[in-house]
């Protein structure tokens, strides 16, 4: 919801808090969560993150979320679906050039951005989003990959992306992941 | 069947001078310290190559380089690509442009490949005009990368010599990269960061867009300069000579990105002659960018009005006339 939307990138700050928390969660469950098996709880937790994200920041299950290095400003929202910054297009008063009656997703990430404590993640250059991820749990790919490290995998394509945005692989590990992905997630929930 | 090839005008694979990435016109003129000029080409709608070298001539004079657009505004002509290949053939330097908007990952690595091939040398990565302002409003936005993750892309590929996908590419393309920024538009206080992430992403030259609002460049660029990025990317300021008054206003309403200030507007209604007045004008800002420390050449994009840019680049003091191609 817009509203929402602007609404959480105005307290950025307190969403960075609970997102910090929520991650320290997730990681330590994934011991849990691998006993289980991230294939059989790949769905149902997708279901909730569509909900609550969908609601909050009118999230669109790229599978990849890097809310907190974009000032919890979604940035599936550009109708270009920018990763690393506004178009040259703004328009006066920070409207966006498509759509002219919605704010820059970018403006509004600047704004959250600058209002958390670790407001200098938004430098950080994120790769180009994997659409096989599109609608599976961006949390658990989080849980996974922090849990993981940098253990690397025999898939080339995905370890020269790592390489190429080392930055990234740092801060926003499920921008760039490593690990391996479970059938269910790279089939996308949606289906 | 070998009579068939001229080998003078075959392309071959060369190696940049060493300190360069491409060793192209433009990098050497940047890494010289001399003020450079570049100029944007309107790209024909046509097939025919002589159109092509009729546009670049009024250029060829004064700039380090032309720039092939692709598809600005989102409208169809002539592609960037094919612009390119006929112009480095015949001896001018040319800017590759991209945009991310209407190809893929897949699309763009190879053409990057083909243009280098082609010996294309500087290429400017751009996310490109939303499909809705263009003249075909219904076609399908791509954006697949955006221009961060795209110079991010050419840089691997040139540097480490593989794609995205890790695969190898046997003889990388050697090219400068090139990207742009909007000082003139929101959000204002983090334009310069959104610089510094470009050059953190491979960026080593800066196109600007259209500068008429002084002021406002000249607070972007002390922040650039605060930043140290002003030793790290050459920054070339967007000039360009307005037809008119009532074109002015037009663009600033029509077209993405653009932002003049009504002092400009009002200066051009008050002249006698309106298209003199912003020839004029013109040459006032490259001057006046010209002093601005850090600012290391301008890019001249003078649309429809390319027969005016030597004598607009050659009036304003920044920069003498060169020979013409490489014969
Ligand atoms: S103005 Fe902002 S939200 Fe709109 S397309 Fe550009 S970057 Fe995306």
């Amino acid at each position: 919801m817009y509203r929402l939307r602007l609404f959480a990138t105005r307290h950025a700050r307190v969403f960075e808090w609970m997102y910090v928390r929520l991650e320290r969660a997730l990681v330590a469950l994934d011991p849990v969560f691998a006993r289980i098996g991230y294939n059989r709880i790949e769905r149902p937790v997708a279901l909730v993150e569509r909900g609550l994200k969908g609601l909050m920041f009118d999230c669109r299950m790229c599978g990849q979320c890097v809310l907190s290095s974009t000032g919890m400003s979604c940035p599936m929202n550009c109708p270009k679906e920018l990763r690393n910054g506004p178009c040259g297009g703004v328009r006066p008063g920070g409207f966006c050039e498509v759509k002219p009656e919605m704010r820059c997703v970018w403006v509004l990430a600047w704004d959250g951005a600058a209002r958390m404590r670790e407001a200098q993640r938004i430098s950080e250059v994120l790769p180009p989003v994997d659409r096989r991820l599109k609608g599976s749990s961006a949390w658990l790919r989080v849980a996974r990959e922090k849990a993981e490290g940098l253990r690397a995998t025999r898939e080339a394509d995905r370890l020269a992306m790592a390489e190429a945005f080392p930055g990234a692989r740092e801060s926003e590990p499920a921008s760039a992941p490593l690990a391996q992905e479970p059938a269910r997630a790279v089939e996308g929930a949606e289906r | 069947m070998i009579d068939l090839i001229d080998d003078d005008l075959l392309p071959s694979y060369t190696q940049p001078p060493p300190g360069m990435s491409s060793g192209s016109r433009l990098e050497r003129a940047l890494r010289a310290g001399k003020f450079a000029v570049t100029a944007e080409l309107n790209p024909p709608d046509s097939a025919d190559p002589g159109d092509v070298f009729e546009a670049a001539r009024p250029l060829a004079e004064v700039a380090d380089a032309v720039n092939a657009t692709d598809a600005s505004g989102a409208n169809c002509h002539m592609s960037s690509l094919g612009i390119c290949s006929l112009l480095t053939r015949a001896g001018y330097g040319t800017i590759y442009q991209i945009s991310c908007r209407d190809r893929n990952r897949i699309a763009i690595q190879g053409d990057v490949l083909g243009a280098a091939a082609m010996g294309v040398r500087n290429v400017l990565c751009l996310t490109g005009d939303g499909v809705g302002v263009g003249d075909q409003p219904g076609a399908k936005p791509v954006f697949d990368f955006d221009s961060v993750t795209l110079l991010r892309t050419i840089r691997t590929m040139r540097d480490d010599g593989v794609f995205l996908s890790g695969r190898r590419i046997t003889r990388p393309p050697r090219l400068f990269l090139g990207a742009a920024e909007n000082p003139c538009v929101p959000p204002f206080d983090w334009r310069p960061e959104r610089l510094a992430k470009k050059v953190e992403a491979g960026a080593q030259f800066i196109q600007t867009n259209y500068i008429f609002d002084l002021p406002l460049f000249e607070t972007f660029m002390a922040r650039v300069r605060d930043l140290g990025l002003d030793r790290e990317v050459f920054i070339l300021a967007g000039v360009g000579p307005l037809a008119s008054a009532r074109a002015a206003r037009w663009m600033r309403s029509n077209v993405p990105g653009i932002h003049i200030p009504d002092p400009v507007i009002a200066r051009l209604e008050g002249a006698k002659n309106q298209a003199a007045e912003g020839a004029e004008i013109c040459i006032e800002i490259m001057q006046a960018v010209r002093a601005i420390p850090g600012v290391a050449g301008v890019h001249v994009m003078a649309y429809r009005r390319e027969h005016l840019v030597s004598e607009i680049v050659l009036r304003s003091g920044v920069r003498q006339a060169r020979r013409v191609g490489r014969r």
